[in-house]
């Protein structure tokens, strides 16, 4: 039995169809990913959840009935990017969303989870754009919901902001709480969820958790190198090898060549010549399926 | 240079592609102007407005020598109780008798426009023996409205409905351009809820500066009001709630503050001029005494006017109170029927 389903939604923004026949179910206390690139179709499907778009056609069930009123007594939310009420405190805007809700977390724990003490009597419209996703969490969690929307947290903030808030999720993790998260960091997504969907142009692709998708599809291991280490003449060989495919990484600056056979692999490029002074050995990740799913990469 | 040229382009583009605002910005002007001149094309430029007390055909004396002047407006009104009421509340400058010479005339002594139509016409309309033969000052018995008391109840109306309309208009559209409604949509609270928040909100705020305000002026230029300062408070927060229901209206549905800006403008200029904040709208066509009665202001204005000057109790207002009412009930389910959180 899941928490939430979501049976074949539909929505269509004129002739556009931004969500196409999506399907799945979400057990409690997971977090359940949905990865895919910029307009995938990631923020129509979590705002069709949430209600605040209508969908085309398509059901969604919450403990499985349809949802009612007490549904939004139940969930917390956290936008992309949403403004805040203007001239209240950090302390203030908490509290201005947990009066909207019967049973709500204390004010000081909430501020004690999200680490806002410092901060917990500034105007909300100057702090940094980390402690305003972490208020924004605040906000989500003030009703000390049981499922909660996490639409691109960490987006645009920088590596030390990020890892903060994704201790501060794994906390709510622990807590029992079902998270629904949408990103496209891809590590962010194999920290955090434990189980996926990826999609792409509205339609699901994938769906399960993560290392089992990324052992299902992507076998081996993942070799890179500088681009310019790699003559031509290599690259013609390495495509006689029928264990091996390479591809450019996103930036261009880098080979990545994919192999079950690691050692056979490197013995190709030492009786090459291949200068592997800045070789690097990685297990598949998320980004590796995606792009082995769709042919193109997660973040462009 | 082309820093300039690149902020200079994004912002006509940003400016023309709203096409909502951009024909706002087109018809608002065009619309107040074809307004006025539809408000004055009937002698409403002629600035004194003197009721003559007949039924019937006006006097070719006064026809003559007051009617076809340029400055005078002739109103023919029948109850001369009601034109001296009017004239002590300042809708006419001169009430004048109809009947055979010598004419009586009243102005009332507190009105700057009727000391001067009364000196136009006896320097200017009529000879200085015509006015000996023909002429006959009058008193007003009753206590009479000082301008700054009539004015009073005026301004505060016209206070109360920019702060009410722009207030509530403008906070509503940027919530909704910056997402703050969208993430309140995502909570359990209603839009009724949501609504009624922002009108009692607005309400508390404007009851609040208008004390201030009453008290102040109340204490500076020390004038007094007639009636129950209890029955002023219950009759304006009526009057606010209908103000505040309306903006809710342009609120409703509006993305941008540049079209919020323009149609509140639409609104709140006929609505000052036609609801007798400034003048009186006595010599206008029926057809726009008819429209400003669908104007809250003008209800709101009148109920002040009749509290403050005349001493009037809630029961005499009746009429306003039922209007207002009427007015609030249908704004408010307009404006929470077309109501959207989102873009």
């Amino acid at each position: 039995m899941g928490l939430l389903t979501v049976k074949n939604l539909v929505k269509y923004y004129g002739k556009i169809c931004a969500v196409n026949n999506i399907s799945f179910s979400i057990a409690p206390g997971i977090c359940f990913g949905l990865l895919g690139p910029n307009g995938a179709g990631k923020t129509t499907t979590i705002e069709i959840i949430e209600g605040i778009t209508q969908p085309t056609s398509g059901e969604i069930l919450y403990n499985d009935a349809p949802r009612n009123r007490s549904f939004w007594e139940r969930i917390g939310v956290q936008f992309q990017s949403t403004e805040l009420l203007a001239f209240l405190t950090v302390r203030e805007s908490i509290q201005t969303f947990m009066r909207l809700y019967r049973n709500h977390f204390s004010l000081d724990q909430l501020v004690r989870i999200c680490s806002l003490e410092d901060i917990q009597h500034q105007d909300n419209r100057k702090i940094s754009g980390g402690q305003k996703q972490r208020l924004m969490l605040a906000i989500a969690l003030a009703n000390n919901p049981d499922l909660i929307f996490l639409d691109e947290p960490t987006t645009g903030l920088d590596p030390q902001s990020r890892r903060h808030l994704w201790e501060i999720v794994e906390a709510i993790k622990r807590k029992g709480k079902t998270i629904v998260l949408t990103t496209h960091y891809m590590e962010e997504a194999q920290i955090l969820c434990d189980e996926i969907i990826i999609v792409d142009k509205g339609k699901i692709i994938a769906q399960g958790v993560p290392e089992d998708l990324i052992t299902r599809k992507c076998s081996g291991q993942m070799i890179r190198l500088p681009q310019e280490n790699v003559s031509q003449h290599v690259r013609q060989l390495l495509n006689l090898n029928q264990d091996v495919t390479w591809h450019l990484d996103a930036t261009n600056k880098y080979i990545l060549i994919q192999t079950k056979t690691v050692n056979a692999c490197i013995d190709l490029l030492m009786n090459n010549q291949v200068d592997l002074s800045r070789l690097t050995i990685r297990p598949h990740n998320l980004e590796d399926l995606f792009l082995q799913l769709t042919g193109k990469a997660l973040r462009h | 240079m082309y820093r300039f040229w690149s902020i200079f382009i994004a912002r006509n583009k940003e400016y023309y592609r709203d096409r909502a605002s951009f024909g706002w910005n087109i018809m608002f002007p065009f619309l107040i102007i074809f307004g006025f001149a539809l408000l004055f094309q009937d002698g409403g430029q002629r600035p004194y407005k003197v009721a003559i007390l007949t039924s019937q055909s006006i006097h070719p004396v006064i026809e003559k020598q007051v009617c076809s002047h340029d400055l005078f407006s002739c109103i023919p009104i029948s109850d001369k109780e009601i034109a001296i009421d009017k004239l002590n509340h300042h809708q006419l400058d001169m009430v004048m008798e109809n009947a055979s010479q010598p004419f009586k005339y009243w102005i009332n002594a507190s009105s700057p426009k009727g000391i001067l139509s009364e000196s136009l016409l006896t320097r200017t309309a009529m000879s200085k023996v015509e006015r000996n033969q023909r002429l006959i000052k009058q008193t007003i018995h009753s206590k009479p409205v000082y301008y700054i008391e009539w004015l009073f109840p005026g301004i505060i109306s016209m206070g109360m409905m920019f702060s009410s309309l722009f207030g509530i208009g403008f906070s509503i559209v940027r919530y909704r351009q910056n997402g703050v409604l969208k993430r309140l949509k995502a909570t359990p609270l209603t839009s009724f809820e949501y609504l009624c928040a922002q009108i009692l909100s607005r309400l508390l705020m404007i009851l609040l500066t208008n004390i201030i305000l009453y008290a102040g002026c109340s204490w500076l230029l020390g004038f007094q009001c007639s009636g129950s300062l209890f029955h002023l408070l219950i009759f304006f927060s009526l009057g606010t709630i209908s103000v505040i229901s309306l903006g809710l209206i342009v609120a409703a549905r509006i993305k941008t503050e540049e079209l919020a800006h323009g149609m509140l403008n639409m609104i709140t200029w006929p609505m000052m001029f036609l609801s007798e904040v400034w003048f009186s709208i006595e010599d206008a066509p029926m057809w726009i005494k008819r429209f400003a009665l669908c104007l809250p202001l003008s209800h709101v204005t009148r109920g002040l006017r009749l509290i403050m000057n005349d001493g009037a109790h809630l029961f005499d207002l009746s009429s306003e109170i039922f209007y207002l009412s009427i007015l609030t009930v249908i704004f408010l389910l307009i404006g929470s029927m077309m109501f959207k959180w989102t873009q």
